[in-house]
């Protein structure tokens, strides 16, 4: 098999002192999509976030290979232009900067100077991209995520991954607050992405989008690491009997001060 | 007899010398004089947390050579840029060093009886209208030493006059060009509309000194009439070597309308007020004004508003931004008066700040002598989220471009709501090149 996209290994991730990721492992090739799920506060954005260089958390030990390259040496804009891309639990809000002014800055700064995209064709391909997400023209003068509805910031995070077209996307909680019709707004559009050029990690809680994204892989991730992985039917018996069935398999007990939250 | 002002080298016989060859009418040498003398009694403003004492206020030259051009092409290039294209033209005061170096007008706006002149031809033309609004309302001779001193001394200045029921839809532009070392720009800018009219005016501030030494010293007064709006956008951008006092102050009758938009850009040390007398009941007012500090420059930023009428309605928007050693005070006050029911006053003031060794200070005021009003303010001074810049950079874009949109983000108000494309684009490139 060829080198993979993305090789985690043995990571460990600490916010604010707090070890989170614990010993986690991942291999992620050209084309594939996986899907981690565990429950609330696992671990799970501590890890995407941590992939994209997130200020606050901070790796305490292990490595992570990003197309041959050493991700963890790399700043925040060097990952994105390198090709990875996380759609964020939670987006930021940016006053004043429409949402086409970034994302034509950010096609920019991926392309290089002298090689800027032409207008049109831009404004093209974000008219295309907009009309497959049912976002409404409004979208690309308003300014970035200000006052967006949950499920608004959700389709601008999908928007984004269609207009710059990483080599490898992760999408936190993706799914979260969206109604059935949005789900399925959002699976087309990663849908539409799918190739052997683009791998995706899909970080979830529930099973629910991965009706309408097929996954190759699934890993269930508790207490900062790994604890199982298998093909699509993992995430369905998750669904099914809920994660205390495998906790018990796993003779996982619940941590100290560890509390289920719903998202 | 010759009122000798410390520092400042001017007398009555020069005044009445000055204004004779101007051809002014006689209340308004009446008022020169009166001005020279309260020049010399009356103390400087006090503004708050700003330390004035020492900055050049007096020490300029009075009388500047200025020229006059055919055609807007004749300007040179940082003045002509700033002027209005296709629609947005036609109806345009150049004046250089004070004087007027070109003005148009267009014949539609002067058969409705719109006057649109520098002050000096206004008096000629003009006088008792003029004498109606010149220091009268809305802004007082004897307020300091620099209102004093710029009745006694006015060397430049506009007049707009916009009659009952005229609804003017194209913008009318001014630009306020000072290009002499030692110059002193004592402007002073009239803007008078009357009951149901509409009227939205630009202006620049531009200079090209750098001596050290000019002055600009700046009143101008709006008076916004019966159920009249008033859109007034302003962008300056004195350079390092002008010491500047600004007084914008506007009085707004019944359900009259004021809009500020400024962009204050200046490179030197600075006091400014922008004022707002809600006179009439259901009169209204939205301020937006952004600035950015920079160098070692001194910066005291005052918005005030007034509430006395009923029903009336207030908005105070400003951001400024702090960069390298600059320090600027930013005090917002919002004063509704006892019998002023019914009123809303609403301020918000943000100071981003770019460097550790700028300062930056925001203290909103709220006054309320009534009851039965809303008012609410909201103040802070901060840095650069970092989580924003990672939000940014997550998608590519390098941290010091990050940090320019955010930074123009912020700016974002006040340049969106200037009416004049090229004034728009001239803001965003000053904002861009003081941003660097
Ligand atoms: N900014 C933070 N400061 C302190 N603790 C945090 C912070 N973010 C996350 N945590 C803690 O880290 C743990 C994992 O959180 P997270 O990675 O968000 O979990 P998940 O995405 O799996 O729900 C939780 O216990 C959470 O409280
Ligand atoms: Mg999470």
């Amino acid at each position: 098999m060829s080198q993979p996209v993305l090789k985690i290994e043995n990571l460990h991730v600490a916010i604010e002192g707090k070890e989170i990721v614990k010993g986690f492992d991942l291999e992620i090739h050209g084309g594939e999509i996986h899907a981690i799920m565990g429950p609330n506060g696992t671990g799970k954005s501590t890890l995407a976030s941590a992939l994209m260089g997130h200020p606050k958390y901070e790796i305490t030990e292990g490595k992570v290979t990003f197309l041959g390259q050493d991700l963890l040496e790399m700043e925040v804009d060097e990952r994105a232009r390198a090709g990875m891309f996380l759609a964020m639990q939670y987006p930021s809000e940016i006053a004043g900067v429409t949402n086409s002014d970034f994302l034509r800055t950010a096609i920019n700064a991926r392309r290089g100077e002298g090689n800027e995209i032409p207008l049109m064709k831009f404004i093209k391909k974000l008219d295309e991209k907009m009309a497959l997400l049912d976002m409404g023209e409004e979208f690309a003068t308003r300014y970035l995520n200000e006052g967006f509805s949950g499920g608004e910031k959700k389709r601008n995070e999908i928007l984004q991954l269609m207009m710059l077209e990483p080599k490898l996307a992760i999408l936190d909680e993706i799914d979260s607050g969206l109604d059935i019709d949005a789900l399925k707004v959002v699976a087309k559009g990663v849908n539409a992405m799918r190739s052997p050029e683009f791998s995706c990690l899909i970080i979830t809680h529930y099973q629910r989008l991965l009706n309408y994204i097929t996954p190759d892989k699934v890993h269930v991730m508790m207490q900062g690491r790994i604890v199982k992985s298998g093909g699509p039917e993992l995430a369905e018996r998750l669904e099914a009997e809920g994660y205390d069935g495998l906790k018990k398999e796993l003779g996982i007990e619940e941590e100290e001060g560890t509390v289920e939250q719903e998202a | 007899m010759a009122t000798e002002m410390k520092n400042l080298h001017y007398d009555t016989s020069y005044l009445e010398n000055f204004s004779g060859r101007r051809g002014e009418p006689d209340w308004f040498l009446d008022l020169r004089k009166k001005g020279l003398e309260l020049a010399q009694t009356l103390p400087l403003p006090k503004p708050e947390k700003t330390r004035i004492i020492g900055w050049n206020f007096t020490q300029f030259e009075h009388e500047l050579p200025t020229r006059t051009v055919d055609a807007v092409a004749d300007l040179p290039e940082n003045v002509r840029s700033l002027i209005g294209q296709g629609e947005q033209s036609g109806n345009l005061l150049v004046l250089h060093n004070g004087s007027t170096a070109y003005a148009t007008l267009s014949e539609d706006l002067k058969a409705k009886g719109v006057i649109f002149t520098d002050l000096a031809t206004a008096l000629r033309d003009h006088g008792d209208l003029v004498k109606k609004y010149y220091f009268s309302k809305a802004a007082k001779l004897d307020a300091h030493k620099l209102t004093a001193l710029n009745a006694a001394l006015v060397n430049s200045g506009l007049f707009l006059y916009v009659p009952k029921n005229v609804d003017i839809e194209v913008p009318l532009q001014a630009v306020f060009w000072l290009d002499h070392d030692n110059g002193g720009l004592i402007n002073h800018v009239i803007i008078a509309t009357e009951a149901n009219s509409s009227v939205t005016y630009v202006e620049n501030y531009l200079s090209t000194t750098n001596s050290g030494q000019a002055v600009a010293n700046i009143i101008t007064e709006v008076y916004v009439g019966e159920n009249a709006r008033v859109q007034f956008g302003g962008v300056e951008y004195l350079s390092s070597d002008v010491t500047t006092f600004i007084n914008r102050r506007g009085y707004v009758g019944r359900d009259g309308n004021l809009q500020w938009a400024l962009g204050q850009m200046n490179d030197g040390d600075l006091i400014t007020e922008t004022y707002s007398e809600l006179a009439g009941d259901g009169s209204s007012v939205d301020t937006k004004a952004v600035s950015i500090g920079r160098g070692t420059q001194k910066q005291n930023f005052v918005n005030r508003i007034k509430h006395y009428g009923k029903n009336s309605t207030s908005n105070m928007l400003i951001h400024g931004v702090q960069r390298e050693e600059a320090q600027a005070i930013f005090n917002g006050i919002t004063k509704i008066e006892h019998g002023a029911s019914k009123s809303d006053g609403e301020q918000t003031q943000r100071v981003l700040m770019l460097s550790s060794k700028a300062r930056g200070d925001a203290n909103p005021i709220l006054l309320i002598d009534e009851d039965d009003v809303v008012a609410g303010h909201a103040a802070s001074v901060g840095r650069i989220d970092p989580i924003q810049l990672y939000y940014l950079m997550s998608r590519g874009i390098p941290k010091n471009e990050a940090e320019r949109l955010i930074i123009h983000g912020f700016l974002e108000p006040v340049v969106s709501q200037l009416p004049i494309e090229g004034v728009k684009e001239q803001l965003a490139a000053v904002i861009e090149g003081k941003v660097q």
